[in-house]
């Protein structure tokens, strides 16, 4: 039996990694503390009042665009407009998301067309707006294209209801008239819609059993449409139309998507969609055409090539690069300032931050906002993400 | 080793610069620096906006350049910092800039809350609404519904919600970061009316497509806009300079003191208020912590009040007799006290 010597302290691996992490630790907190530190001296200094309390303050301002929560100008708070920014903020970053997906993955498969012309502009599309920065795109699309091309309210152009002009697009927007025949109205359309879920899980199973196949979708929309058709004549018609009117200066009532909003939305989905279309380009060109000819081999028809073979396997390469860019989007939305888009940056770290002068508590709550949203985002996709990955049997 | 000798010495550095920052006076560090950091809004004609050589002009950029010349001896050695309405106290309080000269309206919370120090003003403002001539609106009172063009997180933008309110009218903000946004905003048709002080409305129209013929300020002021320099709270003596500057350059014009005859009064002052001005008597500079001839120098390079008036606001066409920015003794409100 060998005797081992013991290990001094101080030549102990396990040891000595302890004693430097801790001495890390202790470093990073001190550092932090006296960065605190130092913030508190500072304020007190120079006499800057910091706290929360403005929070319930009736803020002195008006805020031209809530959609969904009512700003009331002489009743509103500081900690109201916080949350009307986070709403706008979220707004765009979702219409942005679902646009610039669309448009990317159209954009990114029509690259890959063997058709030279296709192809060619599609390239050309993605390195003009991949390469612009993107602030100079959203002013360009709203002082040197929107703002000139298009008419003041009064010479608004007029499609149906509809009303597009500098200011934005107005429409006509639905109110709940029969609060009664409403609800009535509301049961039944999700009866409609339970069924047409049945109705597609028996069509699956038809198809696995017999091979024969029914067209879900087309069926799906027409049942949908002429359904929810009857089914509102039924319930008496319980929805009127809040119709927009041409006032003094523009118009009123009914629903707006008002011009900055328009532009940001615009310029971030064309940025994003360059930057998809690429990752969707990677993707595709990432599952070797081997798989496409084994495929074809089965007998699969071109669509299902693409839907059930080279898709699936492709979005495995797809998603993660694209979860970074629906972040980007997120965050670019904080340029909306320089075309007066009323998101979190512009009336929360902007106004409320210059009206209120608490710098230290405005851009702590903005940075945490921008985190959760960042985090939520990359949440949910890393589980969808998870889902689709390959599961190796 | 040697990296983590060069990492401490970069450390201990800037814990050094820091505190330099924390202790110095500003007066000592424009004077180290041979440089004055003036914030200004670089986008107003009239009051801070650069000529075709680059040189900042205005009534604003002009006060720093007295600044400049009373402390340092020479008006040109200015740094001027273009700051949005958004990042100006921010940019002052962090010491980004020693004067902020950038038409900053003296409020109650702005003065008691933000660290700040409001000196004396350069120019009384108020604020007004501005329409296409073709829309034939007349009075403030026919704007309700309007959508109006602001520079957002100004007083400005606080003066119209209460104003708006108080008259039972509607309106929408359409609020840009700078003032030559909110121009081509209202040029392009996103605003019906644009809105900012007086003398931006009319320095704002010279830049516009139409030209002031083919716009119509409205007649109501609805706003008391006292603009003027503001300094860092907490160091006195600087606040007196830069109060005294604006100061010597006004009772200047009061006692007839002009850049072109201020060499000959230096000589032969005659009266004991134009000798004290000039640095001939009395030990004003000192007192302050600056040479004798320090207003001597301010007025010879820039000019007194009336003159920098005469150079820059009035070239946007805002005629200053008899407003409220001429001196006391015409029936305006500039009334400084006296140096002695």
């Amino acid at each position: 039996m060998i005797e081992r010597t013991r290990i001094p302290l101080h030549r102990d691996p396990k040891v000595r990694a302890m004693l430097v992490q801790a001495l890390a630790l202790i470093i990073v907190i001190y550092g932090f503390y006296s960065l605190f530190q130092t913030t508190v001296d500072n304020l007190v200094a120079r006499g800057i009042q910091t706290g929360t309390s403005f929070f319930d303050e009736v803020a002195p301002f008006q805020i031209g665009f809530s959609p969904f929560f009512d700003y009331k100008l002489g009743e509103s708070t500081y900690i109201d407009v916080f949350f009307v920014g986070i709403q706008n903020t979220i707004l765009v970053a979702v219409l942005g998301i679902i646009a610039a997906t669309l448009l990317g993955f159209f954009i990114g498969v029509i690259r890959l067309s063997p058709n030279w012309l296709v192809a060619r502009g599609a390239l050309v599309y993605i390195e003009i707006f991949r390469n612009v920065p993107l602030l100079l795109q959203i002013m360009f699309w709203n002082f040197a294209i929107f703002l000139p091309t298009l008419p003041a309210p009064k010479k608004s152009i007029e499609m149906g209801a509809f009303y597009l002009n500098a200011r934005g697009f107005h429409t006509p927007l639905p109110v709940i008239e029969d609060s009664a025949g409403f609800a009535v109205w509301m049961l039944l359309l999700v009866g409609l819609v339970a069924g047409l879920v049945i109705f597609a899980r028996r069509a699956k199973v038809r198809f696995q059993e017999t091979g024969q196949r029914l067209p879900v979708l087309w069926i799906s929309l027409v049942a949908i449409v002429l359904g929810g058709y009857a089914l509102y004549k039924i319930a008496g018609s319980p929805l009127g139309f809040d119709v927009p009117v041409l006032g003094r200066f523009n118009f009123k009532g009914g629903g707006q998507l008002p011009l900055p909003l328009f532009s940001l939305w615009f310029a971030l989905t064309l940025y994003t969609a360059a930057f998809i279309a690429e990752n969707v380009r990677a993707g595709i060109q990432s599952v070797s055409y081997g798989q496409t000819e084994a495929a074809q081999a089965l007998g699969l028809s071109r669509r299902d090539t693409i839907r059930l073979v080279t898709i699936p396997q492709a979005l495995r390469v797809i998603i993660p690069p694209t979860i970074s860019q629906y972040l980007n989007l997120t965050k670019n939305s904080s340029l909306a300032v320089a075309v007066g888009y009323e998101e979190l940056v512009a009336v929360w770290a902007g106004i409320t931050l210059n009206q209120t002068g608490q710098a230290l508590v405005i851009i702590g709550m903005t940075v945490a906002v921008y985190e959760c949203l960042s985090l939520f985002t990359s949440f949910v996709l890393n589980w969808y993400n998870k889902r689709i990955q390959l599961t190796e049997r | 080793m040697k990296l983590s000798a060069k990492f401490a010495t970069t450390i201990a550095a800037s814990a050094v610069a820091v505190a330099q920052v924390a202790s110095a006076g500003t007066l000592d560090d424009v004077k180290a620096r041979g440089e004055l950091k003036c914030g200004v809004s670089g986008g107003v004609p009239g009051f801070s906006a650069p000529d075709d050589a680059g040189r900042m002009q205005g009534i604003d950029a002009a006060v720093c350049d007295a600044i400049a010349a009373a402390v340092l001896g020479d008006a040109s050695k200015v740094v001027f910092i273009p700051l949005t309405a958004k990042e100006r106290f921010t940019a002052l309080a962090s010491g980004e800039v020693d004067v902020l000269s950038r038409n900053t309206t003296h409020t109650l919370t702005r003065e008691a809350s933000l660290g700040l120090n409001f000196t004396y003003y350069n120019y009384i403002d108020g604020q007004g609404f501005m329409v296409m001539k073709d829309s034939g609106i007349k009075s403030t009172l026919e704007l309700d519904g309007a959508s109006i063009c602001v520079q957002a997180g100004t007083t400005t933008e606080l003066n119209m919600a209460d104003y708006f309110r108080n008259n039972n009218m509607k309106f929408t903000p359409v609020g840009y970061e700078t003032s030559t946004q909110t121009r081509e905003g209202f040029e392009g048709g996103a605003c019906d009316v644009l809105t900012s002080d007086k003398s931006q409305l009319a320095a704002l129209s010279t830049e516009m497509k139409v030209g002031p013929a083919g716009v119509t300020i409205l007649p109501e002021t609805i706003s008391k806009e006292p603009l003027g320099p503001v300094v860092r709270q907490g160091d006195d003596q600087w606040m007196d300079i830069v109060a005294m500057t604006l100061y010597a350059l006004i009772n200047a014009e009061e006692l007839g003191i002009t850049s072109g005859n201020i060499d000959s009064l230096k000589s032969n002052p005659g009266n004991p208020g134009v000798a004290r001005l000039v640095g001939t008597e009395g030990n004003m500079g000192e007192l302050l912590g600056l040479g004798a001839d320090w207003s001597y120098n301010a007025i010879k390079q820039v000019g007194n009040y009336g003159e920098i008036y005469e150079r820059t606001v009035a070239k946007i066409g805002i005629p200053r007799a008899g407003s409220v920015n001429d001196l006391w003794t015409r029936g305006g409100i500039l009334y400084a006290p006296p140096i002695r």
